[in-house]
């Protein structure tokens, strides 16, 4: 499935079917993120539980510490 | 027009630059996004200006940190006047004041008060959240931003009106992520840097602004921008309906300890630990690290090339560096699994 990931189009290999597992994906698992999906804020407690689907626009910001 | 700020009054209108004029702007840190946001905001005819850094110039910070020069780097001067000399130079009408001091949940709320607005430009995310209680408590609208390699963030802090800093986070700071593991490039310091002084320059303009939380990777091409509304917390310890601004007080503050000749660290957490469980932090962080040992006393682990040693009190001893800094990465990235 594709989805638009801070605004460019990507596709998924299979499995990566939820936000927790997109997450560690990217391997942002263990950092200080804010994830929206469809412009709706996914809460650290339900990325396990909400899944993706085919066309989901994803935002995903991550902090930093540098400056 | 030929007035020094014909262009801006053009732009922002003459009421605007007034109040550009009047106004005093406190910025926090002066390595790469200070540099480039006090060069910005003392060009724009900002009153008072006011630089705080605990450092001095070295040679790898001139490659992004624009106020400052090879004699600076050779002289090793203070950030905070190599900036305000340089700055001077640039803008004599103007008021700058600075100091040569660390940032923290002593001294904060004396350097802030009499701002106007404060800018964010810390070299770590405690600082931050030290500067986000400070800052939520005395009604003064904080500008946060932070990059490293090329990528980078903003988010302005507009008290009682947008969610703060620590709304946003759910975890123990941790700054295992600095300039000094990964590198970073100065286009992204001078985006993250702009970002934060048109926020600015909206604030005085009588503009307001929205939670929007923003991220760019300028190597990648790479956009974010979400708006936090919804991460407001009732509950916040900093801008909720009963703050305790966890941040200001001294026992919440991580400290650490060379100790010499030792070749180790010890780091000791402010945050109160009477429920801290070392088998609970094994349980934790067994992936992540190699040859533990676990009696009743202490909790003993290996990551990377340090060996680090958690107490019961949530005390750690790191062995394998003298430097603070490293000690506390290396704590902050177990300690984040807790
Ligand atoms: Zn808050």
């Amino acid at each position: 499935m594709s989805i638009t990931l801070n605004g460019k189009d990507v596709s998924l290999q299979s499995g990566v079917d939820t936000v927790d597992k997109l997450l560690s994906h990217y391997q942002l698992e263990n950092r200080i993120v804010i994830i929206e999906v469809n412009k709706v804020i996914i809460l650290k407690e339900n990325y396990k539980t909400t899944s993706l689907s085919h066309g989901d626009v994803v935002e995903i910001i991550h902090f930093v510490g540098g400056g | 027009m030929t007035t020094r700020y014909s262009r801006h009054e053009l732009f922002l209108g003459s009421e605007a630059q007034a109040e550009i004029n009047k106004a005093s702007v406190i910025i926090i840190g002066a390595g790469a996004l200070g540099s480039a946001s006090s060069e910005m905001l003392a060009r724009a005819g900002i009153g008072r200006v006011t630089i705080v850094d605990r450092d001095y110039v070295e040679l790898s910070n001139l490659q992004r940190q624009q106020l400052y020069t090879e004699e600076d780097a050779r002289n090793q001067m203070p950030k905070a006047i190599a900036a305000k000399t340089r700055l001077r130079q640039i803008n004599s009408d103007i008021i700058i004041n600075s100091f040569i001091e660390d940032v923290n949940g002593q001294n904060v709320e004396e350097l802030i008060k009499n701002h106007s607005v404060i800018v964010d430009a810390t070299d770590n995310f405690e600082t931050s959240l030290v500067v986000n209680d400070a800052a939520v408590k005395h009604g003064i609208p904080y500008l946060f931003g932070a990059c490293v390699g090329s990528y980078g963030l903003t988010y302005p802090i507009i008290p009682t009106d947008t969610p703060c800093l620590n709304c946003l986070l759910d975890h123990l700071p941790m700054d295992g992520m600095t300039c000094d593991r990964v590198g970073v490039i100065s286009p992204i310091v001078q985006i993250i840097a702009a970002q934060q002084v048109t926020h600015v320059l909206k604030i005085l303009s009588g503009k307001k602004l929205s939670p929007m939380l923003q991220s760019m990777d300028i190597w990648e091409n790479e956009k974010a921008e979400i708006n936090v509304t919804q991460l407001r917390k009732q509950n916040c310890p900093t801008c909720g309906e009963q703050p305790t601004y966890p941040f200001l007080l001294i026992e919440n503050q991580l400290k650490t300890d060379v100790l010499c000749g030792r070749d180790a660290v010890q780091l000791r957490p402010g945050l109160r630990s009477d429920t801290f469980s070392l088998p609970r932090l094994l349980k934790r962080v067994e992936n992540y690290v190699t040859n533990p040992v676990l009696n009743r006393y202490l909790l003993s682990c290996n990551i990377d090339d340090y060996r680090i040693v958690f107490f019961n009190d949530g005390r750690a001893i790191i062995h394998g560096t003298n430097e603070a800094k490293k000690a506390r990465e290396i704590y902050n990235r177990l300690i984040q699994f807790y």
